[in-house]
């Protein structure tokens, strides 16, 4: 007699970004249940950051947020943010997988997210989420709008753990939340298949010398940019450079920086970079009505419904000067900073002396994607995404029965077609769980009639 | 660090002639290091940077037998000059990697070499054999708070793959070993970019712009010194000052060294036959006043 396994319809979602929780949602809503996994201490990845999206300009947050407490709050969602997949045993339909959250030295069930702890704690730290712009304690959320809204403690930055005084968050807590005793927890979840949805990351500013990257302090990423951008961001969405605070009057955007590269061992085309970047020239100049924006291309990728339209109105409408060609080299002089580059229409080379330069870099696998691709027994492509069945026919399948992929953990993609990879990967699970119900059915059936 | 075999070197043309001052001195450091350098018999110009800007195989027979010829004397060659060392490093390259061009050439140059050849700079040695750890401890004059500014040029670091010396968009090694020998390397962005070559023959116009640029943000970095491996990089820097200096008013001259010089004074040398007297912008002056020479 063929009996349903627990959990054989049951998915697990690793990443918690737009893929993740777009197919933990189509998911839930059928009727099966998510356990969706995140690092971070909540969900919303790269998306959450973002100011406004192309080519609409919608708010980001305003139209993720309702999605991230439909996550927070589905009752066939388990959510496990701040948690780490450290192992997956057996096959499609019988998975064990072994789950590893980290202390948050704040007991979530007891937290009501008042946020008086943080406001006290005298701990500050650059904060990751505000790509290092702002400041954030160390006992913290990512974002006003975390989902769950529950902090946790930096243990490397907090002068309790590192001075062995201080206990003001748990003075201050009128629920008695803060553990210092919390230890990680590691627990099982039998699961029938599972989603990798890790996304990406920016290249490290730091591997891009040549543009002054890790050296210039008003040399920043796309994704600082975001943030300077945002209301919610550190500059309240006043685009002020990092050194010194001023308003720039002249950005220099540089688009391909470390993709195309093939000496470098990126070969690829980062995909979002073309649209992104016409995105913040034309909102720099949105915020900065006399300011110049510059825009070095190789060529323009606008290849989607009303993109190239976006990349003209940024050119016609805010008067975004696109220069084709490559920067060789980006350097402080004074308070500005240099950009040598060549226009290769006019056949010259140019010397920019701009305030701010903002670098699309090359998107790359998350560093910890190979030691998943590992514990997951996934095949890693010579780029670091994770390799797929078939490019053509089976784009969001993996070479491992039962295990999927969606968004930019297979390779760089924007958010309309990261969102339509994780419904399709969810419909995969979903024809996989209904086929496997019906043929515990049918066994059933059987069974009885004999 | 014991006394090591005397390592193969190839001075080239310039180093017995106008840069004779870099050959010298490049002789004392690696003595004073203990690994001295032997000059290897009956070398022949490699050619200068000539025989890579065509594809002719015939101007690669010079290089090649170099290499053939070192080979022969061990496993392993010491260059001090950025320019022989770009054109030995990348014929070594294409000799290694092109099987068709290696057969050809060898047949012109009758020899059997098969790229095995290891082409080294002087600084290399210095960071990887020998080791700023010994720089630093034989030091007898450290080059205490002078202010100097690496400048690597194009032919030590381009193209990275084939010449394979430091990271061509963030070069260290120069700024390291100078730090080692006490000095305090100065940060500027033109470490790496061209001092104007051979562009002169062409437009003496493009190679002063060149220049310029580059003593520009060396003045402006503050620097004492500029310091190179390079005999072209130093004739091209160290000449065109007085062109400059008689274009712009307050243009404050600064001496361009090779970094065998600063080093060699360092580690105790006299100076003899370093012709510190035939540089056009005179080092002696800052080097008497920082106690380094009493040339």
């Amino acid at each position: 007699m063929q009996m349903m396994r627990p959990g054989q319809t049951r998915a697990l979602i690793i990443g918690a970004g737009i893929a993740g929780i777009q197919a933990a949602l189509d998911i839930a809503n059928s009727g099966y249940e998510a356990v969706l996994v995140d690092r971070l201490p909540s969900v919303g990845g790269h998306m959450a950051q973002l100011s406004e999206t192309f080519p609409t300009l919608d708010c980001s947050q305003c139209i993720l947020t309702p999605r991230t407490v439909e996550v927070g709050h589905h009752p066939h969602i388990r959510l496990y943010t701040y948690s780490e997949l450290t192992g997956l045993q057996g096959q499609a339909g019988g998975y064990t997988a072994t789950i590893r959250r980290r202390a948050a030295y704040v007991r979530w069930d007891l937290c009501t997210g008042c946020g008086l702890c943080q406001s006290r704690c005298p701990a500050r730290v650059p904060a990751e989420f505000e790509g290092l712009l702002g400041e954030r304690r160390a006992i913290y959320t990512l974002s006003p709008q975390a989902v769950p809204n529950k902090p946790v403690i930096d243990r490397e930055h907090c002068r309790y753990f590192s001075t062995g005084r201080c206990r003001v968050c748990e003075r201050l807590c009128p629920v008695g939340a803060i553990d210092y005793e919390q230890q990680d927890e590691v627990f099982e979840e039998p699961v029938g298949a599972v989603i990798v949805a890790t996304g990406y990351q920016l290249l490290p500013l730091a591997a891009l010398p040549e543009y002054g990257g890790g050296n210039v302090p008003d040399v920043i990423d796309g994704l600082q940019f975001e943030r300077l951008l945002s209301a919610s961001g550190p500059t309240a969405g006043v685009v002020r450079r990092p050194s010194d605070g001023r308003v720039p009057g002249r950005v220099v955007f540089i688009q391909c920086a470390g993709s195309r590269d093939p000496e470098r061992g990126r070969p690829y085309c980062s995909k979002f970079c073309c649209m992104y970047t016409a995105k913040h020239a034309l909102l720099y100049r949105h915020r900065v009505h006399d300011g110049q924006a510059i825009v070095f291309y190789i060529d323009i990728r606008a290849a989607g419904k009303g993109y190239e339209e976006f990349v003209q109105r940024a050119m016609d409408e805010e008067r975004v000067l696109y220069l084709r060609g490559k920067v060789s080299k980006v350097f402080r002089q004074g308070d500005q900073v240099m950009v040598w580059g060549t226009d290769t229409l006019s056949g010259r080379n140019v010397e920019i002396a701009a305030d701010l330069v903002v670098l699309a870099p090359a998107a790359v696998p998350d560093p910890s994607q190979a030691e998943l691709a590992r514990i997951l027994g996934l095949t890693i492509g010579e780029d670091g995404f994770v390799e797929v069945r078939d490019a053509q026919l089976a784009p969001v399948d993996t070479l491992r029965p039962g295990v999927f992929v969606a968004g930019a953990a297979a390779g760089p993609k924007d958010i309309p077609e990261t969102v339509a990879q994780a419904s399709a990967a969810a419909a995969r699970i979903l024809s996989l769980f209904s086929r496997w119900e019906r043929a515990a059915q049918v066994q059933v059936q059987a069974d009885g009639g004999s | 660090m014991q006394n090591m075999e005397a390592l193969p070197y190839f001075p080239g043309c310039t180093l017995k002639q106008r840069a004779a001052g870099l050959d010298r001195s490049a002789r004392d450091v690696f003595s004073a290091l203990g690994s001295p350098l032997a000059e290897l018999p009956g070398w022949n110009c490699c050619g200068a940077t000539f025989p890579l800007t065509v594809e002719n195989l015939l101007d690669l027979t010079g290089p090649a037998r170099i290499l053939a010829s070192a080979r022969a004397e061990g496993t392993r060659l010491a260059v001090a000059c950025a320019a022989c060392y770009n054109v030995l490093r990348r014929t070594n390259h294409l000799l290694r990697t092109d099987a068709d061009k290696r057969e050809k050439v060898c047949l012109f140059i009758e020899s059997e070499y098969d790229g095995d050849l290891e082409v080294v700079h002087l600084l290399e040695l210095l960071h990887r054999e020998i080791g700023y750890g010994h720089v630093r401890q034989a030091l007898r004059r450290p080059l205490e708070g002078l202010r100097v500014a690496a400048y690597y040029g194009c032919l030590l670091l381009r193209p990275a793959v084939e010449v394979g010396f430091d990271d061509p968009e963030d070069p260290v090694l120069l700024d390291q070993l100078l730090a080692a020998a006490g000095a305090a390397p100065v940060s500027y962005p033109h470490r790496g970019e061209c001092c104007g070559g051979y562009l002169a023959v062409r437009s003496e116009e493009a190679a002063l712009e060149a220049s310029k640029r580059v003593l520009t943000a060396v003045s402006a970095a503050g620097a004492d010194v500029v310091v190179t491996s390079c005999p072209l990089c130093q004739y091209n820097l160290d000449r065109r000052q007085g062109i400059i200096a008689r274009q712009e008013a307050g243009f404050r001259p600064v001496p361009v060294l090779y970094f065998t010089q600063l080093l060699g004074l360092a580690l105790g040398a006299d100076g003899e036959g370093y012709r510190l007297d035939e540089h056009y912008v005179d080092p002696r002056p800052l080097l008497r006043e920082r106690g380094l020479a009493d040339v």
